[in-house]
């Protein structure tokens, strides 16, 4: 896009176009104590040299995860990327492309976006994905919203206390002025109990959140679960790790009617916790009520394959009040990511990676809680991550401890689950290595 | 048997109102959607309709019609409830696996009404046909 000067004679000119004496004379509609009547406090303009060298300075305040040895996750996690991912998505057809969605110019994004979709449909074994929403959080009120219409329940929503802290307070805030009874489930032992569930769930109820593997890093009895669920004629709806799918059944599989995720694990830097990528899919009797975009495969009027946005009718620029959500964009260039990162890892790639998650989680879980000075928080079946308990109760001394040795050590817990003050979540992804895990080991539990 | 599009009452957004006496003493309702309003619909190729025994109230959607452009609820003439549902217009066609829409566009005065309603309560406020016609000819 060419660079447009805006110097004080184009001012001019542009304000003899529209007859207008100021610039001042275009805000003259707004009260006067609303406007600013005085310049911006903002510094004087820095030459190139200077404004680089600045933007370095303030970067380097950073503390990325790349400069220690990295076991935070909850929800954002280190995995590898794989140079193709830069690579291709470096393409500035991708970088740069704006809404890239009017059919005449825009079939190469569109259909790496349909591939896209139907990657994530095979790997959650869904009928449909969209194109990708903002982040799992965002996907995971929109899916409720979802279950909400389609079953005709939009008074009572279930929550497993397992899921992400942060995902419940967004799925709170979105129900903040509807007429809803947001009921969240405890889940003392690590996972959803399944007669808790079966108390709660009744003909009222719209759907169960479920986060699968949950925030905990425990796996929950899903098949279970969503039995109880659609006895109550309730949805399941699952926030799960795409990671764990090389490994678990997939959640169309085990009952799941809409699956959403955080994407980040698929070819995106932890990047300072976004933007990333909100992954949404469902059951056919869910697609008119998908939120976001959908592209189609057609044929042009040759004959020819090619891909159009699609069921664009219930969104907000065509339907206005009435659109099925407020969100009318995609994150096309992290989808495009993800799509070029399962590509390259394929079914086998991807079960690789989530076999040595799960076995380094494994051996660092045993690792740290050989001496007995940490436990193990809960009794439940695990895949990347899990929780320990320092029997001191100190947990920041350990992180300050691993922090002066260069490791980020995991994500304390008090701060979501007064009762787990004393307990920290670890991450342990296939770029792990023994040694560092031995090293946390030796600094934690020595 | 196509119902005399004269002889029906309309409401102002365009869906048609046939009233009977039914079962009980209560009116029976069947409500369709205009010739008028499909033609300006374009292409269709969804209907969402209420299933039995959902309870309508006056004026509140009862359901959508979708085209190719866009979609547009259908608003419920009555307080009542959902007696009957015109399945031609949910059931895919088996040969095809989609709903089959021409029953609207070619009959929407007979094969393509969409639910018949136990009338319980009020109505709203309807059109005959000519004052119907009056509007919708200023709408063009």
């Amino acid at each position: 896009m060419p660079y447009f000067l805006n110097n004080a004679d184009d001012q001019r000119a542009m304000l003899k176009a529209i007859g207008v004496e100021s610039i001042d004379d275009l805000f003259a509609m707004l009260p006067r104590e609303l406007r600013l009547d005085r310049p911006l406090d903002v510094p004087p303009a820095l030459g190139e040299l200077e404004l680089t060298s600045h933007m370095s300075e303030l970067a380097a305040k950073n503390d990325p995860a790349g400069s220690g040895i990295c076991f935070l996750g909850g929800g954002s996690y280190d995995h590898f990327i794989p140079a193709v991912v830069d690579y291709i998505a470096s393409r500035s057809e991708f970088v740069t492309s704006y809404t890239p969605y009017q059919p005449e110019v825009s079939q190469g994004n569109l259909q790496v976006l349909f591939e896209y979709q139907t990657l994530i449909a095979q790997l959650t074994g869904m009928d449909y994905a969209n194109s990708s929403l903002y982040d799992g959080g965002s996907a995971a009120t929109e899916a409720v919203l979802m279950a909400m219409s389609v079953t005709r329940r939009p008074g009572r929503v279930l929550v497993a206390g397992s899921v992400h802290p942060d995902y419940r307070q967004i799925l709170a805030t979105y129900l903040t002025n509807l007429d809803v009874e947001l009921v969240t489930l405890e889940t003392p032992g690590g996972t959803l109990d399944e007669e808790t569930l079966r108390l709660a769930a009744n003909d009222k109820t719209a759907c169960l959140l479920l986060q699968q593997p949950n925030f905990f890093g425990c796996v929950e009895k899903m098949e279970t679960l969503a039995k109880i669920v659609h006895a109550a004629g309730a949805a399941l709806v699952t926030v799960v790790d795409p990671i764990s799918l090389g490994l678990l059944k997939r959640p169309g599989d085990a009952g799941a009617d809409i699956v959403v995720a955080e994407g980040q694990s698929l070819g995106t830097p932890m990047q300072f916790g976004g933007p990333y990528l909100g992954i949404l899919a469902c059951r056919e009797q869910f697609l008119r009520r998908m939120p976001g975009r959908l592209v189609g495969q057609t044929v042009d009027r040759h004959g020819r394959r090619c891909w159009v946005l699609t069921l664009q009718t219930r969104e907000q620029h065509i339907r206005r009040d009435k659109a099925t959500s407020n969100i009318c964009t995609n994150q096309a260039l992290l989808a495009v990511r993800a799509a070029i990162y399962l590509a390259t890892m394929g079914p086998t790639g991807l079960a690789d990676v989530a076999n040595l998650c799960l076995q380094k989680a494994h051996y660092a879980a045993q690792r740290l809680t050989a001496t007995g000075r940490l436990k193990l928080a809960f009794q439940q079946p695990t895949f990347k991550e899990f929780v320990v308990r320092a029997s001191n109760g100190r947990v920041d001394e350990l992180l300050a401890k691993a922090q002066a040795a260069g490791i980020f050590a995991g994500l304390p817990l008090g701060r979501w689950y007064p009762e787990l003050k004393d307990c920290l979540l670890l991450a342990v992804t296939e770029k792990r290595t023994k040694a560092e895990i031995d090293r946390l080991a030796g600094i934690l539990s020595e | 048997m196509s119902l005399d599009p004269k002889s029906l009452k309309y409401t102002t957004t365009h869906e048609w109102i046939y009233l009977e006496d039914g079962p009980g003493g209560a009116k029976t309702a069947t409500v369709g959607v205009s010739d008028f309003a499909i033609q300006a619909l374009t292409d269709l190729v969804h209907v969402e309709l209420p299933e039995v025994g959902r309870k309508l109230q006056v004026g509140k959607p009862l359901g959508e019609v979708e085209s190719v452009k866009a979609v547009s609820d259908l608003y419920s003439p009555v307080d009542g409830e959902v007696i009957a549902v015109n399945q031609a217009l949910i059931l895919p066609d088996p040969k095809t696996k989609s709903v089959n829409f021409d029953v609207l566009t070619d009959d929407p005065y007979g094969t393509g009404w969409l639910v018949k309603i136990r009338v319980t309560g009020g109505q709203s406020e309807l059109l005959d046909y000519e004052t119907y016609k009056k509007q919708c000819e200023e709408l063009e």
